[in-house]
């Protein structure tokens, strides 16, 4: 069997499943892209960003500016 | 849009071009034949090439694109003279374009840059120029720690009031104060700096022509005026400054404040800190806004795909029907 069928047998016949599926396939790629979007950022800008330098400050709280 | 251009016009265009600078004008319009969809197919591939409407475009946006391109990096072109009612002195100096850590389509500012900037600010600056829209709870997380911002707040006393007995009082400042500014008001400022305002400094990025490199380079651009330059007592000559005579005297020199991350503290160093932190106070919102945007720019891109592929598989139906034509059966016999 095609994978096209496969595919329409076991998500799209079914109205209650495809939206179903669509909903949590665009949850799914809601979180999963922005972790992605998120990892490249921050390996791109490594060392440029507060949460990189704050480790530097916080133990000590008397640092004048 | 394109689809409105007849294929081939592009070498219809040449030829008539060719056929006008030859004599046989009379003649060359009987054999110029229309060119259709159903005409027998081009001799040479060189023939199609030219006859497309893509190639039409791609030239058409070469050249004008050239020219554009030519225009921005050089002002003009070669054969059209430019005449100016200005002196080019009255623009000031174009700044050089710097390579900031912050420049990129990805990049983020330099968080620890930012936080020299603020020492640079705080102790040069500060003294003339207000900073009037940031205030302590806008460095928390950005180039400070939350306790070392109340602990700095604290240092400076605002007036706040008025208390049970209705007298106004001093307080030590807290994150929801903003920054406090030099001078109470413009005249005491005016008067405290030979009649001239030192500006506020929250946009001021922003707020001219050039951005961070005209800052920069007007910081770190402090020369001695060229010979047949005269600058009036009380002003100082600084290329970059439109006019070229600016009240600010230079405030860098080497050594002068001290970081705390061990930085050297150059001239250009602390003018390229505190014009960091200063585009940082006019746009906050700046590296929130790049990753917006690439993710905007990515799912965009997708969709419009999508969008454009979906349209054109549904139209498959429409393009693809045949008309046909039965003429009426002959009835009068």
């Amino acid at each position: 069997m095609s994978f096209s069928t496969t595919f329409y047998n076991a998500i799209v016949k079914r109205n209650s499943v495809y939206v179903s599926t669509i909903f949590a396939g665009a949850f799914a790629f809601g979180v999963g892209f922005d972790l992605g979007i998120s990892k490249f950022w921050d390996t791109w800008n490594r060392g440029k960003q507060w949460k990189d330098i704050r480790d530097r400050y916080i133990q000590k709280d008397d640092a004048e500016e | 849009m394109l689809s409105r251009v007849p294929a081939g016009t592009l070498s219809r265009a040449a030829r008539f071009a060719s056929q006008r600078a030859s004599a046989g004008l009379p003649g060359a319009r009987a054999s110029s034949v229309r060119f259709a969809s159903s005409a027998s197919a081009s001799s040479s591939a060189f023939q199609s090439f030219v006859n497309s409407r893509a190639t039409l475009a791609a030239s058409t946006l070469l050249a004008v694109g050239s020219i554009a391109w030519y225009t921005h990096l050089y002002g003009g072109l070669p054969f059209l003279g430019q005449v100016h009612a200005s002196a080019l002195s009255d623009e000031g100096l174009h700044p050089t374009a710097y390579p900031w850590p912050h420049k990129g389509f990805f990049d983020t500012f330099d968080h620890a840059s930012i936080r020299r900037g603020y020492l640079v600010y705080r102790e040069v600056c500060s003294s003339c120029h207000s900073l009037d829209r940031i205030a302590w709870r806008n460095l928390v997380g950005v180039s400070h720690t939350v306790d070392e911002v109340k602990a700095m707040a604290e240092e400076v006393e605002y007036e706040d009031g008025p208390d049970d007995q209705g007298e106004m009082f001093q307080r030590p400042g807290k994150l929801s104060d903003y920054m406090p500014p030099p001078y109470p008001n413009e005249e005491a400022a005016r008067a405290s700096n030979g009649g001239a305002l030192p500006p506020d400094l929250s946009l001021i990025i922003k707020a001219r022509h050039g951005g961070a490199d005209y800052v920069f380079s007007l910081l770190t651009g402090y020369v001695d005026p060229p010979a047949g330059i005269e600058v009036r007592e009380g002003l100082n000559y600084n290329p970059y400054f439109p006019g070229g005579a600016i009240a600010m005297a230079r405030v860098l020199f080497d050594g002068l404040v001290e970081y705390d991350d061990g930085t050297p503290a150059t001239t250009s160093q602390m003018a390229k800190d505190v014009v960091t932190f200063l585009n940082w106070a006019a746009e906050p919102e700046h590296d929130e806004r790049k990753k917006t945007g690439l993710k905007a720019v990515i799912l965009f891109s997708a969709l419009t795909a999508l969008s454009l592929y979906v349209k054109r598989f549904k139209w498959t139906v429409v393009k693809n029907r045949k008309i046909i034509y039965n003429p009426p059966a002959d009835k009068h016999l």
